[in-house]
C-alpha cells in the first residue's frame, strides 16, 4: 500500500508492427503468455518472440480474477506446481523491478460439514508432506485469524473449523501483467495487440504459421496460451481436447476501511473474500453452470454467493456492491490442467487452469518456457498431459480447487 | 436471469433448471470393442463451441423432465427448446449478428 505506484502502462512496452516470423508465437497476452515470454528471454535467451493478444494486454481473465494466491494443494503433482509458482512470487518484485503489491495475508478455507473437516485435515496433512506450510484450526482460531467471520454454531453452515496456509496471499493483478511485459519487451520481444488468431498454415504435423487480423505471421513454434478460448484456436487445429469453457464472476464492493485480514474461502456455501489495497471487498462465486463465451455472468450467482457472504460476515451487510464481471475458464474433468504436447509437433498447449489460473501465473511461466526451449515438458508440468484422460491417470483436485466445477 | 422455455411448462425462471452438458452424446453400441481412446471420447470430451450449442437441460424445480436446448454460448440466448424425441429445429445461425 506504501509503494509508489508505478509508470502509465502505456509507456511500459513498445507497440511493434508483427515481423514476418518469430522463432516462438505466443497466442494469448495474458499472465500466462507474459510469464511465459519473460521466461522464455530469462531463462533460455530466447527472444524472437511474439506475444499475440486478440484484445488488449492481460484484458481477458488476467484482468477479471480475484488475484488470489495458495499452494495448499492436495496432490503431489498439484503441490509441485502451485509451490513452485508461490516460490516465484515470493521474489517477483525484485525479479521483475517492479512493484506488484504482493501481500502474504494467509487463507483460511473454512470446513462446514463432518465430511469437509476429514478432507480439509487430509489436505493439510499431505500439504505438511509436501513442505507447504499449512495447518488445521479451529473455529476459536479462524474468530482469532479473521475477527469478522461469524463462528455461531446457529447458523445455517456453521464453521467447524478451516485449514489455514499462512504464505498465501494477493497480488495487484494489473502490475503483475505490466511487470512481465515490460520485462519481455526490454529483453526484445514483441507485444502485439489488437492481433487476433483466425487460422493456421500447417504442412504435415508441423504448424508453419499463424493467420491474424493483422496479416500472416511465420511461426517457429507456437504456444497456446488463450484460457477460455482454447477450444476456439484448437478446432481451427482440428485438436480436440475436454475442456468446457464456462464464465466465473467475482465482483468487488465499495471502499471500506481495513476489516477483513486475510483471505476467508469457503467451498460448502460458496464464497471467497478478500480486502484489496484500496479497500474494496473482492469476492468470488463458484462458475456459472452453463458453457459460455460471454464475458458475464448470471445474477442468481451473485444472489445466492451474497446470501453467503452475509452470513459468514454479517458485517457485510450494508455494503454496496461497485461492480461485477465475469472471465471464461477452461475446465477440465479433473479439475487440473492441460499442459504440454498436441498432435502437431510444434504446438505446445497451456490451458484447462479453470479458477486457478492467477495463482499459477509465474510457475506455469517459467515450466512452459522450459517446455517450449526443450521440446519436452518440464517434470512439474509433465503429469498434466492431455493423454491421461486415455491413460486414466488423472489429478483429481476437486477438491483442493475451492471453487466448485 | 432469464426465462427459458420448458417443452412442457412452458417459460419459467432459469433457477429452476439444471444444466445437463452437450446433448445427444450416447452410450457406445460396442463398449467391448472400444479403445482407451475411444472410452476417453466418451467420457470426458465434449464439444465446446463458441455460437450455438445443442445441450440437455432439467426442469428440477417444474416437472422435472429433461428436455434438449440450441442455446448461443456468446449471448446464452436460447434459440430452441425441443423434447428429446423431437428432431432437432433448424435455427438460425446469427453469425453475422453477434460479435465473436
Amino acid at each position: 500500500m506504501t509503494t509508489q505506484l508505478p509508470d502509465h502502462p502505456d509507456f511500459l512496452w513498445r507497440n511493434p508492427e508483427p515481423k514476418k516470423t518469430y522463432d516462438v508465437v505466443i497466442v494469448g497476452g495474458g499472465g500466462h503468455g507474459l510469464a511465459t515470454a519473460h521466461y522464455l528471454a530469462k531463462n533460455h535467451g530466447i527472444t524472437n518472440v511474439a506475444v499475440l493478444e486478440k484484445g488488449w494486454l492481460a484484458g481477458g481473465n488476467m484482468a477479471r480474477n480475484t488475484t488470489l494466491i495458495r499452494s495448499n494443494y492436495l496432490w503431489d503433482e498439484s503441490a509441485a506446481i502451485y509451490e513452485h509458482s508461490l516460490k516465484l512470487w515470493e521474489g517477483l518484485e525484485e525479479d521483475l523491478g517492479y512493484p506488484i503489491l504482493f501481500s502474504q495475508r494467509g487463507v483460511l478455507s473454512l470446513a462446514h460439514t463432518e465430511q469437509e473437516v476429514r478432507d480439509s485435515v487430509r489436505r493439510a496433512e499431505a500439504n505438511k508432506l509436501n513442505g507447504i506450510d499449512a495447518e488445521w484450526v479451529t473455529p476459536e482460531q479462524v474468530k482469532e485469524i479473521c475477527p469478522i467471520v461469524n463462528i455461531s454454531d446457529d447458523i445455517r453452515y456453521p464453521v467447524q473449523g478451516a485449514t489455514y496456509q499462512p504464505r498465501a496471499g494477493i497480488a495487484k493483478h494489473d502490475y503483475v501483467a505490466w511487470g512481465f511485459a515490460r520485462r519481455a519487451d526490454e529483453a526484445g520481444i514483441d507485444l502485439i495487440q489488437d492481433c487476433e488468431v483466425t487460422g493456421f498454415t500447417v504442412d504435415g504435423d508441423r504448424v508453419t504459421g499463424v493467420r491474424t487480423s493483422r496479416g500472416d505471421i511465420g511461426a517457429g513454434t507456437v504456444a497456446l496460451c488463450a484460457a477460455g478460448h482454447t477450444s476456439v484456436l484448437l478446432e481451427m487445429l482440428g485438436v480436440r481436447t475436454p475442456l468446457q469453457s464456462h464464465p466465473l464472476q467475482a465482483l468487488v464492493s465499495e471502499l471500506l476501511q481495513p476489516v477483513h485480514p486475510t483471505i476467508v474461502m469457503s467451498n460448502a456455501v460458496h464464497v471467497y473474500v478478500s480486502q484489496a489495497h484500496k479497500g474494496e471487498l473482492v469476492m468470488g462465486a463458484g462458475i456459472d453452470t452453463y458453457n459460455g463465451y460471454g464475458q458475464r455472468g448470471a445474477f442468481h450467482i451473485i444472489e445466492r454467493q451474497m446470501a453467503a457472504a452475509v452470513e459468514l460476515f454479517p458485517v457485510f451487510a450494508r455494503a454496496h456492491l461497485l461492480r461485477s464481471w465475469a472471465g471464461i475458464v477452461d475446465v477440465t474433468p479433473d479439475a487440473s490442467p492441460i499442459v504440454g504436447h498436441t498432435p502437431y509437433e510444434n504446438v505446445f498447449l497451456n490451458s484447462g487452469w479453470g479458477t486457478g489460473g492467477f495463482k499459477a501465473t509465474p510457475g506455469i511461466g517459467w515450466c512452459y518456457a522450459h517446455t517450449i526451449a526443450h521440446g519436452t515438458p518440464h517434470p512439474y508440468v509433465a503429469p498434466f498431459a492431455l493423454d491421461r484422460f486415455e491413460t486414466g491417470a488423472l489429478v483429481d483436485e476437486h477438491g483442493a480447487a475451492g471453487v466448485a466445477h | 436471469m432469464q426465462l427459458i422455455d420448458c417443452p412442457w411448462c412452458g417459460p419459467r425462471e432459469e433457477v429452476e433448471f439444471h444444466y445437463g452438458g452437450q446433448a445427444s452424446v450416447a452410450y457406445p453400441e460396442t463398449p467391448a470393442e472400444l479403445s482407451d481412446r475411444e472410452w476417453a471420447e466418451f467420457v470426458f470430451y465434449r464439444d465446446n463451441p463458441k455460437g450455438p450449442f445443442t445441450e440437455r437441460w432439467s426442469h428440477a424445480a417444474g416437472c422435472r423432465k429433461w428436455f434438449n436446448a440450441v442455446r448461443d454460448t456468446r449471448t446464452y440466448e436460447f434459440l430452441a427448446t425441443f423434447r428429446p424425441s423431437d428432431p432437432e429445429p433448424a435455427v438460425l445461425r446469427r453469425d453475422e449478428e453477434v460479435s465473436a
